[in-house]
């Protein structure tokens, strides 16, 4: 399979007022077209600042460090562009196009001063050389795609007399307004109502199948990976965890965070099984492990653990786990 | 929208009674009377005449009535210093001067200040923000009239490329401007720097430059309108108060517009005056206060008008 997407050795620091956080440490993944990749972990496990580097929306503070940093033929690394200019001239020309991204919050990513026709518009005349009328055309044709009832009056209305659904559907719009090859989806449902949540999946899904778009998906919810996604990277501590296919991690996981993940969802045919949460919280980036970071709060954790980053131990070519346990297996085997 | 307006003016109408009356009785409180001080000199029966002329005799509700009547139809009487001029009168001769002097350093104070403001919200050199933070220190801290002295001092006097007397000419606007404008210059700029370095931290700046919006464009269209409303509100009221002028500008610059009057109108009792500006000052406030509703209104849709 084609990839769409490569990122190798990827790390991410921000300078803060209490010292530099590494936010993404060390992280290579890939992304294949026609994919939906699913990336999840908790708050602050750097899923979010992974794809924000990706689409280059970091501000001043961040220091991207980067091996590699492929999108279908373009190297969007900024560490290979000798000029900050250079590097934004293609990202110009790269977001809103090619690539787009549907961020968390509806109620905070749009201008509420700008009518939505407007912001619709926006990444239309930005990548085409369609006219204002044109434009107006291709927005009111995102917003029947997405679902919006009376485009007509409702494109020369503000944000604020759109419901929360409706304004993550006119987000969903404009990052669809020039039929990108990669969506990456932000949380695209954390502040929706779990009755809307399911319609913007299911719009998500849909889209993406129709304009053959690949797309990546965080989320810290693994109900909604496993009914949309393809593969799943699980991410902690500014690692990658885990990764494998949909059927790899929930039906044989083996890295100690990601089986933990799955005790924490109720299963609605067994209540006999409690739940149960990780104890703990996460590592500090400020300060980061030097062994693997899920060591403080892992009940299988050894010695080693503490002491060294563990190796990434390849169970199957599509499932690769970062566990000293898997070490410890093979040499009992042995 | 028209309904808004008229219900607006009505209630500034409401207020301007309001001030009328409070001046009114206030300005009565204040001991002596308009033919103390230099013209104490008047004989007896001089003096007695012409109180009985402007009606100074009569209970304060009458004269109070008889004084709106006049109002009303546009009479505010004449001056009780000056011989026979008409209140109106000179406010009439001041005005000109005094507006277009506002009118200048009202538009040098929203132009440098938005500027230094803007600049200053971007820049990441220490030294510009330094210097952008010291002018808006020195702005609020430093009076007009030390100001106006030094530059007085060093324009006028040293180099003599500024004229110093009067308003004859655009040169003349200069110097009085830039003392005038100093104070609401450091205001803006604090106002535009902290507003757009706050929207520039906003989400939607963020999805603006995922859409491949280049960073100026991302500024100028969507950042520094929603930055600048707080400069609006702030801008309405601002333009009144330079508009009737400032007692110390103008009367270091000899320039004879109205400013100086609203001291001298006090300290002489000149009631029929003191009045007439009075309400000419409240008037202004008042359709600024409009303005900016209606003016932050078009801007930002949120704000609803009732």
């Amino acid at each position: 399979m084609d990839n769409l997407l490569t990122t190798e050795n990827l790390s991410v620091d921000f300078e803060t007022d209490q010292g530099i956080v590494h936010a993404v440490r060390n992280v290579s993944f890939h992304l294949n077209k026609g994919e939906i990749l699913g990336i999840v972990g908790e708050s602050g496990s750097g899923k979010s600042v992974t794809m924000y580097s990706i689409m280059g929306l970091l501000g001043d503070t961040a220091h991207i460090q980067c091996g590699k940093m492929l999108f279908d033929g373009t190297d969007i690394n900024p560490c290979s562009y000798q000029s900050k200019k250079a590097y934004s001239a293609v990202m110009r020309d790269l977001c809103g196009s090619r690539m787009a991204m549907i961020f968390q919050d509806p109620m905070t990513f749009l201008n509420p001063t700008m009518k939505i026709g407007k912001q619709l518009c926006e990444p239309i005349l930005n990548h085409t050389s369609m006219t204002k009328q044109q434009a107006r055309q291709r927005a009111l044709e995102l917003m029947s795609l997405v679902g919006i009832p009376s485009p007509e009056t409702r494109i020369d209305q503000y944000p604020f007399e759109f419901s929360g659904g409706m304004r993550q559907r006119i987000i969903i719009a404009i990052a669809l307004a020039n039929n990108p090859k990669l969506i990456i989806a932000d949380e695209p449902t954390t502040a929706l109502d779990v009755t809307i949540q399911a319609q913007v999946l299911d719009l998500i899904k849909d889209i993406s199948k129709k304009l053959q778009s690949s797309v990546i998906l965080i989320t810290h919810d693994l109900g909604v990976v496993a009914s949309l996604c393809d593969r799943i990277n699980i991410m902690y501590g500014g690692k990658i965890v885990e990764t494998g296919t949909d059927k790899e991690i929930f039906y044989s996981p083996n890295h100690p965070y990601t089986k933990g993940l799955l005790s924490c969802i109720c299963n609605p045919e067994d209540d006999s099984r409690e739940l149960k949460p990780i104890p703990g919280s996460p590592p500090d980036l400020l300060q980061p492990p030097k062994g693997c970071p899920f060591v403080d709060r892992c009940d299988e954790a050894m010695k080693i653990c503490k002491l060294q980053m563990p190796e990434t131990t390849v169970l199957s070519p599509t499932h690769l786990s970062a566990c000293w346990l898997n070490e410890l297996t093979k040499r009992q085997g042995e | 929208m028209t309904k808004y307006i008229v219900k607006r003016v009505l209630f500034g109408l409401v207020t301007l009674f309001a001030l009328a009356t409070i001046t009114f009785y206030l300005m009565h409180a204040i001991p002596g009377t308009p033919f103390s001080g230099e013209m104490r000199q008047l004989s007896d029966v001089i003096r007695d005449k012409l109180i009985e002329l402007y009606d100074l005799d009569k209970p304060y509700h009458i004269r109070y009535i008889k004084y709106l009547k006049n109002a009303v139809t546009g009479n505010f009487g004449t001056s009780l210093h000056r011989k026979g001029a008409e209140v109106m009168d000179i406010i009439g001769k001041g005005l000109p001067y005094t507006a277009s002097l506002g009118a200048v350093s009202f538009c040098i104070a929203m132009f440098v200040g938005i500027s230094l403001g803007a600049v200053a919200a971007f820049s990441k050199k220490p030294w510009i923000n330094g210097t952008v933070a010291f002018i808006a220190t020195v702005g609020v801290s430093v009076p007009s009239f030390l100001v106006a002295l030094l530059m007085m001092l060093l324009f006028g006097v040293k180099l003599g490329w500024l004229p110093m007397i009067g308003l004859s000419g655009w040169k003349n606007f200069i110097m009085p401007g830039v003392a005038l404008a100093l104070g609401p210059i450091a205001m803006i700029s604090r106002l535009v720097k902290s507003g757009l370095q706050e929207e520039l931290r906003q989400d939607y700046v963020t999805l603006a430059k995922s859409k491949g919006t280049g960073e100026v464009t991302v500024v100028l269209r969507h950042a520094l309108k929603n930055a600048i409303l707080p400069v609006i509100t702030y801008a309405g009221p601002l333009l009144a108060t330079l508009v009737t002028g400032s007692f110390v500008v103008e009367t270091m610059f000899t320039i004879p517009g109205i400013g100086a009057e609203f001291v001298n109108s006090v300290t002489n009792r000149d009631y029929t005056l003191i009045m007439a500006l009075t309400i000419i000052y409240g008037a202004f406030i008042i359709i600024a206060n409009i303005a900016t509703d209606l003016i932050s209104a078009a801007i930002d849709p949120r704000v609803r008008l009732k």
